[in-house]
């Protein structure tokens, strides 16, 4: 990992002394020694704050929104998830692809902090990486982990290492790994009673403080304006004050995302509340998947989404009404 | 209870295209066929106008079940319009019955111009399942129901 960034590092100091690109988009270290967060670099000497280790999850893509409509053409280092991202603004048009040089990077899976910190790393001042295991430097010492079982809940997940689009690789240990089973957990709320799955989903949602994280940090929610922006909306409230406009507000939030959602994960991740917001999102991309053929966001920049499509013989809305089993 | 449940009177709300539905259900009323007084008609343009916030809205304000008609497939005046509202509605239907959200409570119909008997049977059926379930009280804003009391 260390390697990676290093080479990643020197990359973009060349691209940046040949005039290739202008700035550089990329991770440095945040407030806490495991908050890496976006950055965009000018110059080589803004480069040395590079960093790139197990810490560097959030997805740059939406970044590139805003910066490939300026001046010059910017260099972004995208981790395959990221990728998908960004394929899916391109098919938006909602990014400028000619400003942007895309070095696609290699990725070992991120580290979910959270989970790192409850077994037992508190005080958490560094870790390191050596593919199976991750050793925790706390001010208490050090704490060594299966890798796997601190992984974020997107990585976990992973859709498979491949970036879907690139001008360069930096790869210097290749992983084969074949994309992960992401809806196991899908399957286990739609196996519940109608009833549990109400209970648990009002557990769940009645937690949301309406701190609109998830919407922020979202790559696919791009809107100029949102709706829950809009105080004639009526949901622009903060924290909801009864429990239908916490079902509104996460219906429609993964309604407008529905076939644009790449599964990024960076909603669930970012949630201070801790709620999967994963399942909502992938609930919509199984049924599309099941319902009008598989279908995954970000694959490619051109096929169009299918809520934006329709075929003559699609099924009707009446399967759902019609299930059978209780109500 | 049980007494009360005979009483519970849903109430519906009907999305109606302008093309097809809506003139389906001035049918059914110029031909005098019942159903039931229950069910109140939102005209819209087409259905694909109904935004999945209009079916979450009708709930919020009081709404026991929300059906949704329009022209059958091909039929549309706009061409397409309802192609779009099939895929739309399924999706959504499909997220409030994962919320646990029973899923009687929402539904989609395809009824022409021509068919004012069939508008009314509808409504029939819809309203007799939506009464089967009872109130709404999973997606609504409580804030205006009455209180459940203990037992119910
Ligand atoms: S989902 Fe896969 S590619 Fe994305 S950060 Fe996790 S391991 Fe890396
Ligand atoms: S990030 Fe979590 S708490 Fe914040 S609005 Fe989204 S679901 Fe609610
Ligand atoms: S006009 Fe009736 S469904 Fe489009």
């Amino acid at each position: 990992m260390q390697k990676v960034a290093e080479i990643a590092q020197k990359r973009a100091i060349q691209l940046l002394n040949q005039g290739a690109v202008n700035r550089v988009l990329g991770w440095k270290k945040g407030e806490f020694p495991y908050d890496e967060t976006p950055a965009v670099f000018a110059s080589a000497d803004e480069l040395k704050d590079f960093v790139y280790d197990s810490f560097s999850s959030p997805n740059l893509s939406k970044y590139l929104i805003e910066e490939s409509r300026k001046e010059g053409k910017v260099l972004a280092f995208l981790k395959p998830c990221d990728t998908y991202s960004f394929n899916q603004l391109i098919k938006e048009h909602r990014v400028n692809r000619e400003n942007v040089y895309i070095i696609g990077i290699e990725c070992g899976g991120m580290i979910d902090v959270v989970t790192l910190k409850n077994r037992g790393a508190v005080g958490l001042t560094g870790a390191d990486d050596d593919g199976e295991n991750i050793t925790a430097h706390t001010l208490y010492g050090d704490v060594k982990v299966r890798k796997e079982e601190v992984l974020l809940e997107k990585c976990q997940a992973c859709k498979g290492k491949k970036h879907v689009i690139y001008d360069e690789l930096i790869i210097v240990n290749p992983q084969d790994e074949k994309p992960r089973d992401r809806f196991a957990g899908v399957e286990a709320i739609e196996a519940m009673t109608p009833q549990e799955r109400f209970d648990f989903w009002r557990a769940q949602l009645s937690k949301c403080i309406r701190c609109n994280a998830c919407r922020n940090i979202c790559p696919a929610c791009s809107c100029l304006q949102c709706v829950f922006d809009n105080p004639k909306s009526g949901v622009a409230s903060k924290a909801s004050p009864d429990t239908f406009e916490e079902q509104l507000y996460h219906i429609i939030r993964a309604f407008h995302v529905a076939g644009r959602c790449t599964d990024c994960g960076e909603c669930s991740r970012v949630c201070p509340q801790d709620i999967p917001l994963h399942l909502l999102n992938r609930k919509f991309i199984k049924d599309m998947s099941a319902f009008y053929g598989e279908y995954k966001a970000g694959e490619d920049s051109e096929t169009r989404p299918p809520l934006v499509d329709f075929s003559k013989d699609d099924v009707e809305p009446c399967i759902i009404s019609d299930k059978g089993g209780d109500r | 209870m049980s007494v009360e449940n005979k009483e519970f009177k849903p109430t519906i709300v009907a999305f109606c295209c302008n093309w097809c539905s809506y003139a389906g259900a001035d049918l059914a009323g110029s031909g005098r066929m019942q159903y039931p007084a229950d069910v109140k008609i939102i005209r819209v343009p087409c259905s694909c106008r109904v935004n999945p916030m209009f079916i979450l809205r009708a709930f919020q304000r009081g709404a026991d079940g929300v059906i949704l008609c329009g022209c059958h497939p091909g039929d549309c005046h706009y061409s397409t319009g309802n192609y779009y509202t099939r895929r739309r509605m399924t999706m959504l239907f499909d997220f409030l019955d994962y919320l646990g959200i029973e899923r009687g409570r929402t539904r989609v119909e395809w009824v022409s111009a021509a068919e004012g008997a069939r508008f009314a049977s509808v409504m029939n059926d819809f309203v007799k399942k939506v009464r089967d379930l009872g109130p709404n009280r999973k997606i609504t804003d409580l804030r205006c129901k009455p209180v459940e009391k203990e037992g119910e």
